[in-house]
């Protein structure tokens, strides 16, 4: 059957023991590569001819603002399968993703504000750019917001993936304000049709920290996952041998 | 795929397809104020309100900065490549304002067609290099000419 694998792949306990093995290597590679991205931006990179040093501010802020956005893809498109193939699984990856999408966010936010005073010469301004990325963080907070005020779960998943599918109109938006309108903040700086306007010296480092901005957003999700999936079905057989086996290892080994 | 699944991918897509629409069409309809600035064309054409706050966003032509000997007033001109636009100031520029980089400037546009700003902000380019490599670029300005702003 062609649609059994993407059926097997909605099942918590296949997830939850899958990802067992893959958790300690992700968390190694965004240890391994966050780790160099920030020595090497940090310390070795050369100063921009402008700004500086306060352009190192990229290396956090391009790697966080990617992630917001693509994680705001991962929470609609988890929502989406769930409603469509009622997937348990699929919802707890989207309610998952959305504080992590909410830290990313203001993450993007912050370092941009920080970066903008010595840059521009203000905080904060309300241009298209920085405006839609804020509806971003209030998308996301949203999503985090619908999902306490059920008392089902069922109810609020679907609310919740109904709110994140409407919202996805933003991302486009957010990621061409900068060409469709004048605003302060600059057009991008990595472009994947064109040559990036940045020098290669700057920016291998902030390649490794994307890549290694992303393996810490799958080990994220994970984790959050795992967790929600131990919280939802403690009532299996499972996860009740599961947590009888934890116990047991913890007291041989106390 | 089941029929009851195929329904409901056509309705989150007809959900996620109409709500992108009205959103369309309502940032289509605000295009104008979905603009953080006007550039200085739009002055030219007599597009800006006068007396109104309003703001303004160019390439510093080069040259075009005069600094008063005895105060922080300042003047310079703003250009998109077509049109040019006189600024007054009378503040501390931003470190990153030059000769050749754009600015966003926030006043009032007066009766005689300049803008007397009481803001202005330095508009980074994309452009990430290295001292030496814009040295060697022969200190190409960023936006000579106002063409991208």
């Amino acid at each position: 059957m062609a649609w059994q694998w993407f059926h097997r792949l909605g099942s918590p306990r296949w997830f939850y023991q899958k990802t067992s093995a893959w958790m300690p290597w992700l968390a190694l590679a965004s240890v391994l590569l966050i780790g160099a991205g920030s020595v090497w931006g940090l310390g070795f990179a050369p100063e921009d001819a402008k700004q500086g040093n306060s352009y190192r501010i990229i290396y956090i802020h391009v790697p966080a603002a990617f992630l917001a956005l693509a994680g705001y893809y991962i929470m609609a498109i988890s929502g989406a399968i769930g409603l469509i193939w009622k997937m348990k699984l699929s919802f707890v990856v989207m309610r998952a993703a959305a504080p992590i999408g909410a830290v990313l966010t203001f993450i993007a936010l912050f370092t941009g504000a920080v970066w903008g005073k010595p840059t521009w010469g203000t905080y904060w301004v309300w241009d298209a750019r920085i405006t839609s990325m804020l509806i971003l963080l209030f998308l996301y907070i949203g999503v985090i917001a619908l999902a306490r005020a059920f008392s089902r779960e069922q109810v609020a998943d679907k609310a919740c993936a109904l709110l994140a599918l409407v919202g996805t109109v933003n991302i486009p938006i957010i990621y061409k304000s900068v060409d469709w309108w004048f605003t302060l903040h600059q057009p991008a700086t990595i472009k994947f049709t064109e040559k990036s306007s940045i020098d290669p010296s700057m920016f291998y480092p902030l390649l490794t920290m994307i890549i290694g901005f992303y393996c810490l957003y799958a080990w994220t999700l994970m984790a959050h996952t795992r967790e929600k999936i131990l919280q939802r079905e403690w009532r299996t057989s499972w996860v009740q041998q599961l947590m009888r086996g934890k116990s047991m290892t913890e007291s041989k080994a106390g | 795929m089941h029929p009851v699944r195929k329904q409901r991918l056509i309705l989150v897509l007809v959900l996620v397809g109409l709500s992108s629409a009205a959103v369309a069409l309502v940032t289509y309809a605000m295009r104008n104020n979905m603009n953080y600035f006007y550039a200085p064309s739009a002055f030219a054409a007599g597009e800006v309100p006068f007396e109104k706050r309003i703001r303004a966003g160019g390439c510093v032509v080069p040259g075009s900065v005069v600094r008063a000997g005895d105060s922080l007033d300042v003047r310079f001109a703003l250009t998109d490549g077509k049109a040019e636009l006189e600024v007054v100031f009378d503040k501390i520029l931003p470190d990153l304002f030059a000769e050749g980089e754009a600015a966003v400037v926030t006043g009032r546009l007066l009766q005689d067609g300049r803008v007397r700003a009481d803001q202005v902000l330095a508009k980074h380019d994309e452009n990430y290099t290295p001292p030496e490599v814009a040295e060697s670029m022969a200190a190409e300005a960023s936006c000579a000419g106002g063409a991208k702003i």
